[in-house]
């Protein structure tokens, strides 16, 4: 049950995944495009727990952690500087 | 900047408390080693840091705090099934709405907790906040009734935090 | 493996999947970006919460030790969501971004961008 509980699950975050990647092709504008990258972010965190799981270790936890921090860290960045047209005032 | 003495060894206890924590969560493990070297750490990077920190009002009911937090986890779940609802349907049902929020509490640390608070929760994401701090502007995904949200998000959310930061 | 934890640790990780699913249906088909931005930031969260929860339990049973540190990321997502959800509507205010017809008080909107009360 497990087994066929994370396939399920991986397929629905691949979809999701793919949407993401449409929304990032299409836009229309930057903001769009930038939530579509934190979204993508969010659903590869998703991704690797999963992988995480049916592969039984808890070595991906960082990786998870990881990918977590720099994409709020990016996301931000990339407001700012859309915001401002600069990073470092 | 002034510190009060009782406080000379932990400047910042909520800080350091949360510091041991995420110490500790981070190695997953709770053996003697990891709890010296997360005390050490939880009281050597506040004084470091302590000239750095921008006084905030501080919390006075932690009981209160508490029940805010788990209230606010419990309306993140109940907001997250009506928000997946409101996804699923047809978008032509949808009454996007921009509504301000007067605001009663003051200080940046309590208003980015409601602002924060008021993203996670009832279909509401906060946009801008008015540059006397008075007034927050939030986009809602689907508005009902304007009055009947600016009271929900007064009674329910800005009033417990009222009471916490006693502001 | 006892048949509870691995039905209560299945049925978290679909509904996890389906939120964050949900999530991203959102971000695809709603009209405006204002609107867009909901999807993404609420059922996303709890969709990520719900599978964190999945493999605390799991590996907290498989491994015989109380394992907890996948509710750190859950935390830093909790606080990090809303912030990253306030700067994209801010940058969008303030890049006059395009807002929906049926959007009500539009007007608001233009008050919002100059910081002024309504």
């Amino acid at each position: 049950m497990l087994s066929t509980a994370i396939v399920v699950a991986t397929t629905l975050v691949c979809i999701s995944l793919i949407l993401n990647l449409w929304r990032l092709f299409i836009g229309p504008s930057r903001p769009d495009r930038i939530l579509a990258l934190d979204t993508m972010y969010i659903n590869s965190i998703a991704l690797i727990l999963l992988f995480g799981i049916s592969s039984g270790t808890t070595l991906y936890f960082e990786a998870a952690l990881l990918i977590a921090m720099l994409g709020f860290v990016s996301t931000a960045a990339m407001c700012k500087y859309i915001l401002r047209g600069d990073l470092i005032e | 900047m002034t510190t009060s003495p009782r406080f000379r060894l932990l400047p910042m206890p909520l800080h350091s408390l949360l510091l041991f924590v995420v110490w500790l969560l981070l190695n997953n493990t709770v053996a003697p080693g990891h709890l010296v070297l997360a005390a050490f750490l939880a009281i050597a990077i506040p004084l470091l840091t302590s000239g750095m920190h921008d006084p905030q009002p501080s919390i006075h009911k932690p009981f209160v705090t508490l029940r805010y937090i788990l209230m606010v986890i419990g309306d993140i779940v109940v907001a997250n099934f009506e928000v997946a609802v409101l996804v699923i349907g047809p978008a032509k049902k949808l009454q996007p709405a921009f509504v301000a929020i007067p605001l009663d509490i003051e200080h940046e640390l309590p208003i980015t907790i409601l602002a924060s608070t008021v993203s996670l929760t009832p279909g509401t994401v906060s946009a801008e906040i008015s540059e006397d701090k008075k007034w927050l502007y939030v986009h809602v995904l689907n508005l009902t009734n304007e009055e009947e949200l600016i009271a929900l998000i007064k009674h329910r959310y800005e009033r417990p935090l009222r009471e916490i930061f006693k502001c | 493996m006892e048949f509870w934890i691995e039905l209560v640790v299945s049925v978290l990780l679909v509904v996890g999947a389906i939120f964050v699913f949900i999530g991203s249906l959102g971000l695809a088909k709603l009209p405006d970006f204002y609107t867009r931005l909901h999807a993404p930031t609420k059922a996303t969260t709890l969709g990520m919460g719900c599978m964190l929860i999945a493999s605390v339990i799991l590996v907290t049973y498989q491994q015989g030790y109380l394992s907890l540190h996948e509710l750190l990321i859950t935390l830093f997502l909790l606080i990090t969501a809303p912030v990253t959800a306030h700067m994209l509507a801010k940058t969008a205010l303030h890049h006059n971004l395009e807002i929906l017809d049926k959007t009500s008080d539009k007007a608001l909107s233009k008050r919002a961008r100059e910081r002024m009360n309504p």
